[in-house]
């Protein structure tokens, strides 16, 4: 392994792995517990066009994708929430429109075309410096914001009901965990990509909480076996020179059907 | 001692187009402890929502302590029904009755000592001290539908709405949520949703037979087979509703009748 850090892409490729496993743990878990995971992958797809917009207009596709997930956010949000719209119909609606807007802008772009696969799919190993500092700024981010919001991000994921009588503004609390979300997504595209990011949001965190007694014991455990599956699928994707975004993916895959496989054979009491 | 703690007047509520409550009036007085009776769809759930003030009637008026529902959200504690949570969710029950002391705290702060104490002491009451660090995983649905109670508790509330709090609860455990609930009357306005038909007469000061409509029984009336039978439309026990044997300080309600 040594010898792999004498690259600088590798550096950064395990530096964005640990970021964003941060995102990813903690996000994962509220996503894991609320049963959201659909909602996140509509985002996901959603940012692709904003990924079209950022080459459109010649700028970082990150940039372009910060505003597409957001709107995406709201937009799922405020959709299903209060225009009574059922949840699967507005991400269906989001999730292809936001494809087809990527595909357009892609298509007037002037010139060859970009090398979309690495964000679709995600490449870890082009990870620039740049974006490493915008993945720890939103990491700050949604850190600060959580440790803020703990308890009523609990309220709203345990008995959303409840929290709404005690005189919480659960629709607003729940919007802005929704552009948490997509603020993850954000991070996770650069490492797996737009297709898997729903698969590094949900697969650790459902690991974890068999494990764990309480939310934050989740979201850290979590966190941990991301960063593992993180690296793992990273040092197999180069000794076997594959894909570094699907690596990763699969390893965690890999670890849930196991860990699954655990629960089956052991004392069938608690439902998941 | 009759101050009205809630006041129903000509309610009617439509969930997507469909008639739940048609024309219902009722009062709730300081000190009572009203079970809603009735076969399921009746709308008890519904009522409980409209006086927490998460459903709107479609007409008539509702007043909660003198104001809309949902206005006086600290004085009302609420027991949901317990099947409806997630037992995979990583939680204690220190922090699920924690929850309860959400209307009494801000945002962006944690939970304080005083939150902690009051906590600690609605799970005594509850007979919860030895489970406090449990997940709720862990617990049979009689223990979680403690922790229930004990989350509306903590919040110190004058008045207390419980939906089927025995719906999911073995015999046993029933005469211990019940002995609670006895407990409590004292000192809490309580409204209760049950299918409980037998054991509740002896606990109780009024009975409320709801299925769109509402039928009210006060303290010392029989509530008839034939009555009963027409609410369910199908034959049930027969539930003598008499004065507890030793007569607390309980109000006599001063007597709303309704078709």
């Amino acid at each position: 392994m040594p010898d792999l850090l004498h690259y600088e892409f590798m550096r950064n490729a395990l530096l964005a792995a640990m970021l964003s496993s941060i995102a990813c743990g903690i996000i994962g878990s509220y996503v894991v517990v609320r049963k959201i995971g659909f909602i996140s992958g509509g985002i996901a797809h959603t940012a692709f066009g904003g990924i079209g917009l950022g080459y459109y207009l010649g700028l970082n596709p990150l940039v372009g994708i910060i505003p597409f997930s957001l709107a995406a956010a709201i937009g799922i949000g405020l959709l299903t929430r209060k225009a009574r719209i059922s949840e699967d119909t507005a991400i269906g609606a989001f999730w292809a429109a936001g494809m087809s807007i990527g595909v357009i802008l892609i298509g007037l772009t002037p010139g060859y075309a970009p090398n979309l696969f690495s964000y679709l799919f995600g490449n870890i190993l082009t990870v620039p410096t740049s974006d490493l500092w915008l993945i720890t700024m939103l990491d700050l981010l949604i850190g600060l914001m959580v440790f803020a919001l703990n308890k009523e991000f609990l309220a709203i994921s345990f008995d959303e009901e409840y929290a709404r009588i005690s005189g919480l503004k659960t629709f607003v609390l729940d919007l802005f965990m929704l552009c948490l979300i997509a603020l993850t997504v954000v991070i996770m595209v650069r490492v797996v990509g737009i297709v898997m990011v729903i698969a590094l949001l949900t697969i650790p965190a459902a690991v974890a909480r068999s494990y764990s007694r309480s939310l934050p014991a989740m979201m850290a455990l979590a966190s941990l076996l991301s960063v593992a599956f993180s690296i793992a699928g990273l040092w197999l994707s180069w000794v076997f020179d594959l894909a570094s975004g699907a690596t990763i993916i699969l390893v965690a895959s890999v670890v849930f059907l196991f860990s699954a496989l655990m629960r089956l054979r052991g004392a069938p009491h608690s439902a998941c | 001692m009759s101050e009205p703690v809630i006041v129903c007047d000509r309610l009617c509520v439509e969930l997507d187009g469909a008639p739940v409550l048609k024309g219902l009036s009722l009062s709730v007085h300081k000190g009572d402890f009203l079970a809603v009776l009735g076969p399921n769809g009746g709308g008890k759930t519904t009522l409980l929502k409209v006086m927490l003030g998460l459903v709107r009637p479609t007409s008539g008026t509702v007043t909660v302590f003198g104001g809309p529902p949902g206005a006086t959200t600290g004085r009302i504690g609420y027991v949901p029904q317990s099947l409806q949570f997630d037992r995979a969710f990583p939680i204690s029950v220190r922090e699920v009755v924690l929850m309860g002391r959400l209307s009494k705290s801000r945002l962006f702060r944690r939970y304080g000592r005083e939150d902690h104490r009051k906590a600690a002491s609605a799970m005594e009451t509850a007979g919860l001290t030895a489970l406090a660090n449990r997940r709720i995983g862990t617990l049979s649905g009689g223990e979680l539908q403690r922790v229930l109670i004990a989350r509306a508790l903590a919040g110190e509330p004058d008045l207390l709405l419980l939906d089927e709090p025995t719906a999911s609860v073995d015999p046993e455990m029933k005469t211990t949520i019940y002995d609670l609930l006895e407990r409590l009357k004292a000192n809490h306005t309580i409204v209760l949703v049950t299918h409980d038909t037998g054991t509740i007469a002896h606990h109780v000061s009024r009975i409320a037979c709801l299925n769109c409509t509402l039928d009210m029984h006060e303290e010392g009336s029989t509530l008839g087979r034939a009555s009963l039978e027409s609410l369910y439309g199908y034959p049930v026990d027969i539930v003598e509703h008499r004065a507890p044997s030793a007569p607390t300080a309980s109000s006599t309600p001063s007597g709303h009748r309704h078709a």
